[in-house]
């Protein structure tokens, strides 16, 4: 399975595209609207600002044949912004609209600790979850961000408690995102992304 | 609310060579960037910093070629610096791998520098680096490598650079740098207890015990040392079982 990477010049793709290449994936970076529409596999990373992403996502006509794909079952891994961008918005950016693959929107942290949330923390699992089979229970993950999906839904397979619950993993039949970066959560990092891998294929 | 506290090896980088000195003078060759960054990665390091001391211009394609280098040796983030003075040189740098810049001289002289960068590439990408020395009652900024003072007090500084968009404050003690003496537990804490952004501590580390004490009475997010990883006098490993002992919480590597 080849992935297609959404690179939307927000955030570190290289990393991505190394971490994938030691997990022996083969990965390209999408050109067009079709190399999005006609995927095996799609991944969607990102950091920095939501505004960013969504309106590059909207200016190279991305936004349509991304949530086709995800809809035709085409397996979907979005990490960090890669998450808040499937929801309907974000307060980051009020007046644009998210994938809206998802309910709700994306809320600033609380500011009872230190933000950003910046550093390594672990997960508090809330179902069983195919990207998280086989890593402990306490390992921990590389998150950097000060918004996040705060309400919890069907798709809610593991949440993060960093002054209050927020989605750490969501998984919808196709659909898996992650708020941390496995690319930069060392082996247990990998291990997710080995999992979305395995998924593919 | 489990945050880890960070231990963060630093690679002083002149060119594609790491060096290290005392109290910002006396370089000393400390061996190859990328072999350091592997080691680091499979210690269980939780970040890494990597600082171009001669942030000369020329030897810019140098630095960048050893930040590529680097990268792509780990699988945690990768924090670089040293000689930025535009988003274009931020860009050059995340653009060959790093997650993170550093600023430092430059911000002080174009305080603007920070909301660019950060407006751009996210406040989680920028670290205002403070290098900072006592004088009397105060500390006082430094610039240009420690040898210039910036007439600005530590603690103000890194106020101003926090409501300018840093989402990080590097906090060095230039009077502990290099000395072994344990890290500057007042100053960090003073620091960490005026901002609303993780705080890394910086000069001054060899004993397990001023790693525990910066994380406790210094009030440190991360801690950073350069030579004691590097010679190691100090494995990483071991440093975190002496703190996970001590009830601070830390990512141990499997």
């Amino acid at each position: 399975m080849k992935i297609t990477l959404l690179d939307l010049g927000v955030g570190n793709v290289a990393s991505v595209e190394r971490a994938l290449e030691r997990l022996g994936a083969e990965s390209e970076r999408a050109a067009t609207p079709e190399c999005v529409a006609n995927a095996e596999a799609l991944l969607l990373p990102g950091v920095g600002h939501f505004e960013s992403l969504i309106r590059v996502l909207d200016e190279r006509k991305w936004r349509a044949p991304l949530c086709e794909a995800i809809g035709r079952g085409v397996p979907f891994l979005g990490i960090c912004l890669g998450l808040q961008a499937l929801y309907g918005g974000s307060d980051e950016a009020p007046d644009l609209a998210g994938l809206q693959l998802l309910p709700g929107r994306v809320r600033a942290l609380p500011p009872v600790a230190k933000l950003p949330h910046m550093g390594w923390n672990r997960l508090v699992m809330k179902k069983k979850s195919r990207l998280l089979g086989g890593i402990d229970a306490d390992a921990y993950f590389y998150f950097a961000h000060s918004y996040a999906a705060i309400e919890q839904g069907q798709e809610t397979v593991a949440v993060c408690d960093y002054g209050g619950e927020f989605v750490a993993v969501l998984e919808k039949e196709n659909m898996c995102a992650v708020q941390f970066h496995p690319e930069k959560s060392g082996e247990a990092g990998g291990r997710v992304l080995r999992a979305f891998l395995r998924q593919g294929a | 609310m489990s945050l880890a506290r960070r231990i963060i090896p630093c690679l002083d980088v002149d060119g594609d060579r790491v060096v290290k000195g005392v109290n910002f003078v006396g370089l000393r060759d400390a061996g190859d960037p990328a072999q350091l960054a592997a080691r680091y990665n499979q210690e269980g390091a939780d970040e890494l910093v990597v600082l171009d001391i001669a942030a000369s211009r020329d030897r810019r394609p140098t630095f960048l070629a050893t930040i590529r280098r680097v990268a792509a040796e780990l699988a945690i983030p990768l924090t670089a610096g040293g000689g930025i003075r535009s988003a274009e040189d931020a860009r050059s740098v995340l653009r060959a791998g790093a997650d993170k810049i550093t600023l430092n001289t430059a911000a002080v002289a174009r305080p603007e520098l920070i909301s660019e960068t950060s407006l751009e590439f996210g406040a989680q990408a920028v670290v205002l680096a403070i290098d900072t020395k006592r004088f009397g009652g105060q500390w006082v900024v430094m610039v240009r490598g420690g040898r210039e003072s910036a007439n600005l007090e530590a603690s103000a500084w890194a106020r101003e650079g926090v409501a300018r968009g840093a989402g990080e404050i590097l906090v060095t003690s230039m009077d502990r740098d290099g000395t072994k003496s344990g890290f500057d537990t007042a100053l960090t804490a003073a620091i960490s207890s005026t901002v609303s952004v993780p705080v890394i501590a910086s000069g001054g580390a060899k004993l397990p015990d001023h790693f525990a004490e910066i994380f406790t009475a210094g009030r440190a997010d991360a801690a950073l040392a350069a030579s004691i990883f590097h010679d190691g006098i100090q494995p990483i490993r071991e440093l975190k079982e002496f703190l996970a002992a001590r009830g601070i919480p830390v990512r141990l590597p499997c």
